[in-house]
């Protein structure tokens, strides 16, 4: 680590989390009515852990961070609750405070990399203006540092690289430069939106890698935003599935493919095509995700659900579930109680199955002896 | 957690892709076809020269027989979507043979076009732009009776109002516009249109790489509906390799504008024989923490070369693992190592073959007892030693 007040960052963060997000809402207003984009959101990460946030398109993923960024628009939308960054809130700081933090303390991936690069500037101005800004470093000083960052991050013959422009670049390599340029000034917390979706799996194999590797030498605090569930069992520690602005489920990775309570989790992990086994068909969940100008009352998942049957007093149709632990780091939003949500999730996922998502036949396409996989033996 | 539920939920229906008929006729054949794409520059005054060639697909011959799904993958840029829409001929092949349902289609003119296309369609990747904003959904899946001057039985719209309710749309929102439907509801309303004049054989590009988990389980369910139902045969191009597993009979793996591999679906998951395709599968994370996190990855360095100008020999040696100076010089040929697997690569390598601990494909997932004699290869990387890196070459 270069600057040497990171270090008393270090040992502060022993303490507990580094960011920690309570009780976020984010509304836009528009003409149509106002857009409920993230409805009440808590969630911490400590150093050198990864939080990963799933969830469907629209579900409020990209606004939680940029609001934790301090990039929502504040004239335009409505944001409350608040977001404690390293002992400091950042919702009621004025952009200015929150401009020297970011780049700084906390940076961001974007799914685009162009939308951070300026397609005009070489890609090594743009470095070592990124580290000028919040440091007191010669220009000299900041293009060895630009250098030295894109050859950390992959980037072949950097010191010729280092004076191409963007358009030059393969995607791949747009994205490194953008890792390398989040990365400049050593954040300690790292909000990686969507950082390979654009990106073919080779790719994204080596982007994954790299964002690990950075992240145990500086000991970051990662959150990141993806809608694969490859990824997430991959690198997360901890994940937080999110429905309709809502976190709707909240564990630790293991313990959510392993033992998902939540319904719309369940159906997502059956929805998924698998590429180590060969699934039957696929059960998708049923329906499209809510309009966030009008969430259903009760719990905003009842419309595409296919339990409400098991909860008495229509409670599904108008009570909103709270977020409430099941076990101890396990947090579930959903009425039907925790039991025979462990039940239902067996039944529908298969037990045995090394926690496994989807329901697996083995020999399918007719070839081969037809041993059924997992299951109790 | 453990113990045995007593089945309260009702269990999903469980079917397979159906497997082809052995007599099933033969729907496309492609022989070596080429499409290359000149790069012009101006030169002084008004004349442009072609000073080089995109490459972007270099001789592939594949086959598909009638209600059979052949998945096309490979990484970005590799000639895939060429390929597709070349083989429908909406880009005029630069050589080679394109054979669909027994007639010869390299060289019809465009108006000889027109009557093949009630045969063969498309269905393109992005929901979005793919449909024109200005029409309603009923014009758009009606489109197709209109150019091919079809009438069918009842009437065109009701023949719309039964393909909208056959892909799942509501008849009732036959006057609304693409604008006021979801993704996976537009993607229903590309489909719908594709399949309006029942045709035998449809290029599906990308068709849910736009939508999410859900909606995309949603629409795959309702292409092999389709197909068993109709026996239409699918080229489905995707980069996803989870997704192509689920739909595909067989499986194609592109790379630079060649093909690399072919193969039945499980052979090619479970027993692939080319250096590169170790490479994809073993890059694909796993949906489950506790296998993914013991998997190694053959990583593939550096990025794609140009298609402008390809690597001499086989393409993939500059960045394969087990490339060796022969590879330079000569082009592998596509060889049938056994019946129906298609391999070209000298020095093909089995996965048990491969660096210890890497744990590459789904063998070891199928059956228990298969987990079982590879259980080595699920165990955490201790190191990063354990990752091939390719030898400069
Ligand atoms: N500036 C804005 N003005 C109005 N509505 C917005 C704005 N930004 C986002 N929204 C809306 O807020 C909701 C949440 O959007 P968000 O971008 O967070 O979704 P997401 O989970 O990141 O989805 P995706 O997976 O597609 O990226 C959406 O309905 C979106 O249309
Ligand atoms: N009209 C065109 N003119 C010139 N080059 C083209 C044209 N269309 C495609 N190419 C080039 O041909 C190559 C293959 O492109 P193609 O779109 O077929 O790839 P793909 O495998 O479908 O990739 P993706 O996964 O990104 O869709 C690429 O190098 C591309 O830049
Ligand atoms: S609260 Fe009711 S509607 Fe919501 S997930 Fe649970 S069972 Fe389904
Ligand atoms: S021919 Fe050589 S370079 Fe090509 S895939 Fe085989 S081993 Fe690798
Ligand atoms: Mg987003
Ligand atoms: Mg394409």
């Amino acid at each position: 680590m270069r600057q040497p007040d990171s270090l008393r960052v270090d040992q502060r963060a022993e303490a507990g989390p580094y960011l920690s997000v309570s009780n976020l809402v984010v509304k836009f207003p528009s003409e149509d009515g106002i857009v409920n984009a993230v409805e009440g959101v808590n969630f911490s990460v400590t150093r050198g852990k990864t939080l990963a946030i799933v969830g469907e398109s629209g579900s409020g993923k990209s606004v939680t961070a940029l609001a934790i960024m301090g990039l929502v628009n504040r004239k335009s939308a409505k944001v409350t609750g608040e977001v404690w960054l390293d002992g400091e809130e950042l919702v009621e700081k004025p952009d200015s405070g929150i401009r020297k933090l970011r780049g700084n303390k906390m940076a961001m991936i974007f799914q685009d990399p162009m939308s951070s690069l300026h397609p005009f500037y070489r890609v090594g101005a743009q470095l070592s203006e990124a580290a000028r800004t919040h440091r007191k470093i010669s220009k000299k000083a900041a293009r060895e540092e630009a250098i030295e960052m894109l050859s950390r991050v992959g980037i072949p013959a950097p010191r010729r690289r280092v004076d191409d422009y963007p358009h030059q670049l393969s995607g791949g390599m747009r994205q490194r430069v953008m890792i390398a340029m989040a990365l400049i000034n050593s954040p300690a917390l790292l909000i990686a939106d969507e950082p390979t979706t654009a990106l073919d799996v080779t790719v994204q194999a080596q982007i994954i890698d790299l964002i690990g590797q950075l992240q145990s030498e500086f000991n970051t605090a990662v959150v990141i935003i993806t809608h694969d569930l490859g990824i997430v069992a991959d690198i997360a520690d901890e994940v937080a599935v999110m429905y309709a602005g809502r976190i709707v489920e909240h564990a630790s990775t293991e313990r959510l493919y392993a033992s998902p309570e939540m319904p719309y989790t369940l159906g997502l992990l059956a929805s998924i095509p698998r590429m180590d086994r060969e699934t039957n068909r696929l059960d998708p969940i049923r329906g499209n995700p809510p309009s966030p100008l009008r969430h259903p009352d009760g719990c905003v998942f009842h419309p595409r659900c296919k339990y409400t049957d098991r909860v008495p007093n229509r409670a599904c149709f108008e009570v909103r579930p709270e977020l409430l632990e099941s076990e101890r780091n396990h947090l579930v939003r959903c009425h039907i109680p925790a039991e025979e949500r462990r039940r239902i999730a067996t039944s529908v996922l298969g037990a045995g199955t090394g926690g496994g998502a989807a329901i697996a036949t083995a020999g399918a396409g007719g070839t081969g002896p037809a041993a059924p996989v997992g299951g109790p033996a | 957690m453990t113990e045995m539920s007593e089945q309260t939920e009702a269990v999903p229906e469980i079917r397979e892709v159906p497997p082809v008929a052995p007599s099933a006729a033969e729907m496309l054949r492609v022989t070596d076809m080429k499409k290359y794409f000149p790069i012009r520059s101006r030169g002084f005054g008004l004349f442009s020269r072609t000073v080089g060639q995109v490459k972007a697909v270099d001789g592939i011959s594949l086959n598909l027989n009638e209600g059979e799904t052949l998945g096309l993958v490979g990484e970005s840029g590799c000639g895939k979507s060429t390929a597709g829409r070349t083989i429908l001929r909406l880009l005029t092949p630069t050589a080679g043979k394109i054979v669909v349902d027994g007639q010869d289609i390299t060289s019809l003119s465009a108006e000889k076009l027109i009557p093949f296309r009630q045969k063969a369609q498309i269905i393109f990747q992005d929901p979005y732009n793919a449909l024109n904003p200005r029409h309603t959904v009923g014009t758009i899946i009606s489109a197709p009776f209109q150019v091919q001057k079809v009438r069918p039985k009842g009437g065109v719209k009701n023949a719309v109002y039964e393909l909208m309710e056959r892909v799942g749309l509501n008849p009732e929102h036959y006057n609304r516009y693409p604008n006021e439907f979801s993704g996976g509801q537009r993607q229903r309303i590309g489909i719908a249109r594709a399949i309006a004049l029942k045709p035998r054989f449809i290029v599906a590009d990308e068709p849910v790489s736009a939508l999410d988990v859900s909606i995309q389980a949603q629409i795959l369910n309702l292409m092999r509906d389709l197909q068993e139902e109709f026996g239409i045969a699918y080229l489905f191009v995707a980069h996803d390799l989870a997704v192509v597993r689920q739909i595909s009979h067989r499986v194609a793996v592109m790379y630079l504008g060649h093909m690399m591999e072919t193969a039945p679906r499980k052979i090619i998951y479970s027993s692939p024989l080319h250096p590169y395709t170790h490479s994809l599968l073993s890059a694909v994370p796993i949906p489950d923490p506790k296998r993914q996190r013991g998997r190694g990855r053959i990583l593939l360095e550096g990025d794609l070369p140009s298609p402008i100008d390809p690597p001499s020999g086989c393409v993939v040696r500059t960045r394969c693992f087990q490339a060796q100076e022969r590879c330079a010089q000569e082009v592998p040929p596509l060889r049938e190592l056994t019946p129906g697997h298609f391999v070209a690569c000298h020095f093909p390598i089995e996965a048990k073959d491969l660096p210890k601990r890497i744990d590459l494909s789904a063998q070891g997932i199928e059956d228990s007892a298969a987990a079982d004699v590879n259980r080595d290869y699920l165990e955490p990387n201790p190191s990063d030693d354990a990752r091939v890196k390719a030898p400069g070459v």
